[in-house]
């Protein structure tokens, strides 16, 4: 008979093997790749995140900040955050569960429907794609993008600044789609759930409801493209939510059902997963069905910058002209001002804006800076978006990590 | 309720050891301490070790006790009250405040 014990045992010779086999294909990284796979990481973080941390490659990707293998969480190094569209191959990666499998193109179905639907239908890729085609460039940024930067810590994915990216998205709008089932009046939430699922069946798997209002907008889409390119897998291929202005959390990757319901869903990863307290951060959005008293689901982004030009610490040349520059978003009430500081936030001037991809893309600027004499530099950028709001000067402390868009200070040094 | 333990555990193992070979995923050290082999038993059949010193060495006991009962109750993990015990030890005395 097979006793948990035994089980156990059997289990952990498993991974001691498992483990010995890795080990033996440790000895081949040379000295030159181990070099290589040191990132360059923000001090704030965590020390232990400072000293697992390395940069490695998924499969098409570029070597990425590598968080954990399994699920992956990989993000995207600052240097290739210059512009203000991210290439797929440096897109950030998130996984809540490590089941993840590749989906096949030709037998993937999207099934829409839900008791707040008046029928049901299941979409083939091609079916999905004879829809009116939509495209958007929006960011797509980790509801605890710069956790890591928390102080006090808070445990988590210890993010720095780059769980995030923008892309040119295209697909057909999640209304179109909706149509194809016929959504009820009194359909107040739009559940989403992918392919990916837990290593054990009693994991909740990763599903998010988004309520009816946002999920009708016309920039709401289920994308097959990203920047002219099918999805990569580990952006969700075949097809994904995009819900521009909105956090990551509800851009349901390998997206393979739509359902419509009356009634606040109820999953793990609403109610108890991804909330915010009432009422700590400026957003006008709200997710009514699933507010309570104290807290209520992370959903529109704030507005944020961050100075990707240099490494934090760089060294330029004294007397010499350095533009500093970097990406701005918001929720998608448009970039109005980026203001720049030379010194450490006591007088302000703003910056050049770049091109305008549309209101919930990263918006680029740019500011010359002299650099008259040899020391230090503390640069300082803040955004302000087209209803007023502006980057936090202080933290708000929330227990899950989220919404970090404190004033970010970059260090040059004219030497 | 054992044999339905005993299910979950297997589904873990080899789900866990499948979707490893896949991600190409290379190797976490952890401190070699008491309870080490448990943690590694149990917590690396739903995801890779470095989660661990990830979050670390900013939580204290209460933190990681926190971390394995969100581990068990949240998201399912088939680990005994003894092992919960022993890799709750392990966590505070390696990674802890």
């Amino acid at each position: 008979m097979i006793t948990r014990r035994s089980l156990l045992e059997a289990a952990g010779t498993g991974a001691i093997l498992v483990g010995a086999g890795r080990e033996l294909s440790r000895t081949f990284i040379s000295s030159a790749e181990a070099q290589a796979a040191a990132p360059n990481l923000p001090v704030q973080l965590p020390e232990g995140t400072r000293r697992e941390a390395v940069l490695d490659a998924l499969a098409g990707k570029k070597p990425l900040i590598k968080l954990s293998y399994r699920p992956p969480n990989y993000e995207t190094p600052v240097e290739l955050l210059r512009t203000a569209i991210t290439s797929n191959d440096a897109f950030f990666v998130r996984y809540h569960l490590s089941d993840i499998p590749q989906v096949k193109a030709e037998t993937w179905r999207l099934s829409v429907g839900g008791e707040g639907a008046n029928g049901e239908v299941s979409l083939s890729l091609d079916e999905l794609k004879q829809l009116p085609a939509v495209e958007i460039v929006a960011v797509c940024q980790c509801s605890g993008n710069r956790r890591g930067l928390f102080e006090p810590h808070v445990p988590g994915v210890e993010w720095g600044y780059g769980a995030m990216g923008c892309a040119r998205w295209k697909g057909a709008r999640l209304k179109d789609v909706l149509d194809r089932a016929g959504l009820k009046n009194e359909a107040i939430e739009i559940v989403v759930s992918g392919t990916d699922k837990g290593a054990v069946d009693k994991t909740p798997q990763f599903i998010k409801s988004i309520p009816v209002w946002k999920a009708v907008e016309d920039t709401t889409l289920i994308a097959y493209e990203m920047n002219g390119q099918p999805l990569p897998h580990w952006n969700g291929f075949p097809a994904r939510v995009v819900l521009p202005g909105w956090t990551g959390t509800y851009w349901m990757k390998h997206v393979s059902k739509i359902s419509a319901v009356t009634k606040p869903f109820e999953g793990f990863w609403m109610k108890s997963a991804y909330r915010i307290p009432v009422g700590k951060f400026p957003v006008v959005a709200r997710f009514a069905s699933q507010e309570t008293a104290v807290n209520t689901p992370i959903a529109e982004m704030v507005v944020n910058s961050l100075l990707t030009s240099h490494a934090n610490g760089a060294t330029v040349k004294v007397g010499s002209k350095v533009t500093v520059g970097g990406v701005a978003w918001d929720a998608g009430y448009g970039i109005h001002t980026v203001d720049i500081s030379t010194d450490g936030g006591n007088t302000w001037m703003a910056a050049t804006l770049g091109e305008d991809l549309g209101r919930f893309a990263f918006r680029a600027f740019s500011h010359p800076v002299n650099m008259p004499t040899k020391g230090n530099y503390k640069i300082m950028a803040r955004a302000t978006n087209k209803i007023g709001q502006s980057q936090a000067s202080a933290l708000i402390a929330n227990p899950a990590g989220y919404h970090h868009n404190v004033v970010q200070t970059l260090n040059l040094v004219a030497a | 309720m054992r044999s339905i333990i005993i299910a979950a555990l297997s589904a873990a193992f080899c789900g866990a050891l499948t979707v490893a070979a896949a991600a190409g995923e290379k190797p976490v050290q952890l401190k070699k301490a008491t309870g080490s082999d448990k943690v590694e038993a149990n917590c690396a059949a739903c995801h890779t070790l470095d989660y661990i010193p990830m979050n670390s060495p900013f939580l204290n006991a209460a933190g990681w006790d926190a971390e394995v009962t969100k581990m068990i109750n949240a998201f399912g993990a088939p680990i005994s009250p003894a092992d919960a015990k022993i890799i709750g030890d392990y966590l505070k005395a390696n990674y802890g405040q």
